[in-house]
């Protein structure tokens, strides 16, 4: 695994994340929710992946997986070089700080009996033997960073505004110079008016510390204004990874088209004109997916062969991945699903 | 009574008051609107703005104390529902006016079954008996689109995905045939794909039942989609009231514009850096008597910080009934 070019800062392999279901008085192993079932991507240093889908699609699943939160059931999570699904625990530990996280609920994600220095200042204890001066003068260089009066650097969480908790958070974050940020739909908690000012910090920051992003969210149009690339999920797998305004402009999995046409937009002329595709029923469980393509059972152009065979994630067009049969000139006998897979990761390494 | 041009709802001057440890809150601050029939009315503005206080103080939802309704008119038909007793209210929610709210899951009691639920106001409203109103409950889940509707009845919420419980409130709050329809925030928790679903369902039963609908929702994509006439609400207030194509095609109030304006496009164009609105939403302590969001609003002046402006006709035509809105701003004050 020493062959990536080095733009690439992470390399997600087949990831897999399962999650045991136990039933009965033994509680005995009769299932798995699959929240994440063999997802594939790449993000090149200093892009913003914007990771979108609906609840439950697993997008968050990933977010933490990527920084194993949760230990993946399978595969690989290659950052800067090193795969941290196998990691030992001091090696994981080592390596915490290049990668950090930006949580959805700046209320839940901040302990109130600390003051706003201290959760600030909590990596720096953690990670560095710095003097109390020293940190302490990081501290107000990260609270000068995201917008935060140095005054405030004794108060506590409650005391904070939704959108000031979410700076305080991504502060955290930014503490140990990390490289890689996962921010898990940072602004969903906010106001409206607020959710602008929250993505203007985070871009600037990307800006003036050559950060990358992978961008959680279920807001399709901030996705479009924040992400380079987009990848669009749907119960556990990628439906399609394209360029930002290529997708936007013409989606090519159903279900993204689907999606997109189901955001209403902000004016009434357009609204009272556009066809909306609506898509029918609900998301299965992911306890249960269906055989073939996981979106067969929604999807208004299922045929044949979407019941029966999963669909791959394969390049359509130049930097454009779509997992989709439609895309497929019936080649169903290419082979195992071993041998798929590997052209998979072929097709991705020559994305851009 | 039998006027078919009067209003379904006519709220005037309605002023609710939160007492709390930290002193009072004014939620709710003169709010008048109107609903005509077969009109739906969408309330659009951020949390705390008093858009959902609103709604619920109109039919006495809000716990007092800590709430108090300290004044205004409410007129459902030629009934002020302000002034009518406990037991009378009673009558008129689920009767005469249905709520649904943001959160089917915890709006819908889960120890009984969706079919009692839907029953419920059935036999205590219009007496039915049980064989009728099971009847009549096959019908309004189907009215809903829930398909083989006569064994969900004994279904239990959990059974039901969220957008589904979603339709079953909907059919609940449809049960009695109410004249006025309030849905708080009824697609917030629901993902797209869904709340399209729910959306074209509204539609829908609109064109079939033709009843009255206040929608309240933050989310203006929504609004543009189904509203006949929009009302903009900022600390407790209502600053800017038109028909929709009028209010996004033409906004007035500096808050309007700057929230149309911070919401990236899906479809147009991309903007490099988004437009910001500074500052918090304000929260309001006494009764307002400076205009609330000068504080962060571009264009305040000397005026706005002494007095709260009120609701002017921009068209001409009566407050309420065409395009109004409350800024003291003018073209003329920029030439002064």
């Amino acid at each position: 695994m020493l062959d990536q070019s080095p733009e690439k800062l992470v390399q997600v392999k087949d990831l897999k994340m399962y999650f045991p279901i136990h039933t009965g008085l033994f509680r005995s192993h009769t299932g798995d929710v699959k929240a994440v079932d063999g997802v594939s991507f790449d993000i090149i240093k200093g892009e913003t992946l914007g990771l979108v889908g609906e609840s439950g699609c697993g997008k968050s699943t990933v977010g933490r997986a990527l920084l194993r939160l949760y230990d993946p059931t399978a595969g690989q999570v290659i950052i800067d070089g090193e795969d941290i699904a196998t990691l030992s625990p001091e090696a994981l530990r080592k390596k915490r700080p290049q990668m950090q996280m930006v949580f959805q609920d700046p209320q839940a994600s901040l302990n109130p009996r600390m003051t706003l220095a201290a959760i600030i200042g909590e990596p720096l204890e953690e990670h560095t033997n710095w003097t109390r001066d020293r940190k302490t003068e990081r501290i107000y260089e990260l609270m000068d960073a995201v917008g935060l009066n140095r005054r405030f650097a004794n108060r506590f969480p409650h005391e904070f505004s939704g959108g000031q908790r979410q700076r305080i958070g991504i502060a955290r974050a930014l503490a140990l110079n990390p490289k890689f940020i996962v921010c898990d739909e940072p602004i969903a908690a906010l106001d409206v008016s607020i959710q602008a000012q929250v993505v203007n910090l985070l871009e600037d920051l990307q800006a003036k510390f050559g950060l990358t992003y992978l961008f959680i969210s279920h807001d399709l149009s901030m996705v479009r204004h924040i992400a380079d690339r987009v990848a669009v999920m749907y119960l556990g797998r990628i439906a399609e990874l394209s360029p930002r305004d290529a997708l936007f402009a013409r989606p090519l999995h159903p279900y993204a088209e689907a999606l997109l046409s189901a955001v209403p937009e902000p004016d009434p002329n357009l609204e009272a004109t556009r066809q909306r595709i609506i898509l029918q029923g609900d998301v299965p469980s992911p306890a249960n997916p269906p055989k073939g393509c996981n979106f067969c059972t929604r999807c208004p152009k299922a045929f044949d062969l979407c019941h029966a065979e999963k669909p791959q994630l394969q390049e359509v067009e130049p930097g454009r991945l779509v997992a989709c049969h439609l895309f497929t000139p019936n080649n169903p006998a290419a082979g195992s699903t071993g041998g798929a897979e590997a052209t998979e990761h072929n097709q991705q390494g020559e994305t851009r | 009574m039998a006027d078919l041009a009067a209003p379904v709802l006519d709220v005037r001057g309605l002023k609710t008051v939160f007492q709390t440890r930290g002193g009072e809150v004014h939620a709710v601050n003169s709010v008048s609107f109107h609903l005509e029939r077969g009109e739906l009315l969408g309330v659009v503005g951020e949390s705390g703005s008093g858009k959902s206080v609103t709604m619920m103080s109109l039919i006495g939802l809000l716990p007092s104390p800590p709430a108090d309704v300290r004044a205004g008119s409410v007129m459902l038909g030629d009934r002020d529902l302000l002034k009518i007793s406990a037991a009378e209210l009673q009558a008129v929610r689920g009767a005469k006016v249905g709520f649904v709210f943001q959160d089917p899951m915890t709006s819908l009691n889960p120890v009984f079954t969706v079919g009692m639920q839907i029953m419920e106001p059935l036999r205590r409203h219009m007496g039915l008996s049980k064989a009728q109103a099971e009847t009549r409950a096959v019908e309004l889940l189907e009215l809903v689109g829930i398909s083989d509707a006569r064994k969900r009845l004994k279904a239990y919420p959990h059974q039901f995905s969220g957008g589904m419980r979603q339709r079953v409130m909907i059919a609940i709050a449809l049960a009695c045939d109410p004249d006025v329809l309030i849905a708080d925030e009824p697609t917030t928790a629901l993902d797209v794909t869904i709340q399209a679903q729910i959306l074209e369902l509204v539609k829908e039963l609109r064109r079939k039942l033709g009843m009255a609908i206040i929608w309240i929702t933050h989310d203006l994509g929504v609004i543009a989609g189904i509203a006949d006439r929009v009302m903009v609400m900022y600390g407790g207030q209502v600053v800017e009231q038109a028909p929709v194509k009028e209010l996004f095609g033409n906004p007035q109030h500096p808050y309007t514009r700057a929230l149309l304006k911070t919401i990236p496009s899906l479809t147009g164009e991309r903007a490099d850096r988004l437009q910001v609105i500074e500052g918090q939403p304000p929260i309001m302590t006494a009764a307002p008597t400076a205009c609330p969001f000068r504080d962060r609003c571009a264009q305040a002046f000397d005026r706005c910080a002494r007095e709260n402006p009120l609701r002017r006709a921009i068209d001409g035509r009566e407050v309420g009934r065409g395009h109004d809105v409350a800024c003291h701003w003018t073209p003329e004050v920029a030439h002064a």
